[in-house]
């Protein structure tokens, strides 16, 4: 905060500069260790990398522009970000917040994540008030709405929702310098929504598509969580996990990372059943870290797909 | 004449970007800051009405500007001004108040001499402005 107070008061007084080495701004600037940190901890998600990289470049020259004294306006920074369900929108827009904060383009690195629930409020009078207490919160930083279609319900026409998109429009649209938006949700829905809500499309500059993980994607970013957590696959395991994933994928109510969360949330239970079970006298850090095959076969994912193939032979 | 009551009054009238510094000041001092407007400019009327509540978990001066224009939306009119709360223990109360928005055009005070027994004198100070109900005594 400090640093980029000092920064504008020196704009001042200071006489224009005659050049901006751009490399040691990005630098300086700390963009490039959150560009770095998003490579580092992100895996997948290249065209949303490509997106941010892209902004973040922009958002730099528009930086180094207004020290020239050239002719800017306040860039539209409200972005949508649209994908399935675990598929990073979270994640990316806590550093999407920290990369606009570095930027100098919010003046505190929050990010006050909030869904219909927060805005709306449950009778008539209740909703301007509820909203505009959650804007005023957020101001200065960056407000994310998840499941942001559900603030506009079509099948009632006296829905509170509609108030507080009005509201948030506003707000959008008048104070671009003190609030920047995201919202967040399931690509189709979004779509319905943006264009029941003609204005909000027209308010949004960036809209970032977060793709499906590929399976090994997913298999990498399991390790990862892994890892964090001090446990690790054996080999086996991570040959099942890999098939675990694929067979995941195909059922119902896949959501990407969060799924793949879940199911080692499992198998660490499992395993921990197996430990006390099955082991007789002392165990080692090795046996308390390592997740093994059985752990993961156990899922009920492999019975139901061996169903699926014996249903199939027999027709 | 000009209402001089609380912190900066003798000062020119605070711009909006000079409020915004000192309301972040307050913010980040942990005080919260309220909003009160009155038509009634008598120094001796403490009991200001508030608009909305008490803001104590915003984090950025913008909030409380906002909150600020909308009162000024309303009550454009009438005599607004911020104060910031300390409620850390042992304080307890406003620790910095001004003024920041009045009305166009201040009438001042007029000072009556209420001769009492034994050649005594009582002096009452009235506003020119309160002689109007409350309301339309600026518009």
């Amino acid at each position: 905060m400090t640093e980029q107070t000092g920064d504008d008061s020196l704009d001042d007084t200071q006489t224009l500069p005659t050049e901006i080495d751009l490399r040691e701004e990005f630098v300086s600037s700390g963009v490039a260790d959150v560009l770095r940190e998003l490579d580092e901890e992100l895996i997948g998600l290249a065209p949303v990398k490509k997106r941010i990289r892209e902004t973040a470049a922009l958002l730099l020259v528009e930086k180094a522009r207004k020290r020239f004294g050239l002719a800017h306006e306040a860039p539209t920074l409200h972005m949508s970000f649209t994908g399935n369900p675990g598929t990073g929108k979270t994640t990316v827009a806590l550093k999407m917040a920290d990369l606009l904060y570095r930027l100098g383009y919010v003046r505190t690195g929050q990010l006050i994540t909030v869904t219909r629930d927060d805005l709306v409020g449950q009778y008539i009078g209740h909703t301007a008030p509820k909203t505009k207490e959650i804007l005023k919160k957020a101001m200065g930083g960056v407000l994310f709405i998840d499941e942001a279609y559900y603030l506009y319900r079509p099948e009632n026409e006296r829905d509170y929702g509609q108030e507080a998109i009005e509201i948030l429009l506003q707000v959008m649209e008048n104070q671009r310098e003190d609030l920047v938006v995201i919202l967040a949700g399931y690509a189709d829905r979004m779509d319905r929504f943006f264009e029941s809500n003609p204005g909000f499309r027209s308010r949004i500059a960036h809209h970032i598509d977060f793709p499906d993980y590929k399976d090994d994607e997913l298999l990498a970013i399991a390790e990862v969580m892994l890892k964090q957590q001090s446990y690790k696959f054996s080999p086996e395991a991570r040959k099942t996990f890999a098939e675990y994933v694929v067979k995941r994928r195909a059922q119902p109510h896949f959501a990407n990372a969060r799924s793949i969360r879940n199911a080692l949330d499992r198998a660490r239970f499992r395993q921990a059943n197996r430990l006390f079970d099955s082991v007789e006298g002392p165990v080692g850090p090795e046996d308390l870290t390592t997740i093994e095959d059985v752990d993961i076969r156990a899922s009920r994912i492999f019975e139901i797909a061996e169903e699926k193939d014996r249903a199939e032979q027999e027709q | 004449m000009k209402v001089t009551q609380g912190a900066f009054s003798f000062l020119p009238d605070l711009t909006d970007e000079q409020i915004f510094k000192q309301v972040q000041y307050c913010i980040d001092n942990g005080w919260a800051v309220n909003i009160e407007f009155t038509d009634d400019p008598h120094p001796r009327n403490t009991y200001w009405d508030m608009w909305g509540h008490p803001m104590f978990d915003v984090e950025d001066a913008a909030g409380v500007l906002y909150e600020l224009n909308e009162c000024r939306k309303v009550y454009g009119e009438r005599y607004i001004k911020l104060s910031a709360f300390d409620a850390s223990h042992g304080w307890e109360s406003v620790k910095l108040s001004f003024i920041v928005n009045r009305p166009k055009s201040e009438p001042g005070f007029t000072v009556e001499r209420q001769e009492v027994g034994g050649r005594n004198i009582r002096y009452t100070t009235r506003s020119y402005a309160a002689d109007r109900p409350e309301g339309s005594r600026y518009s």
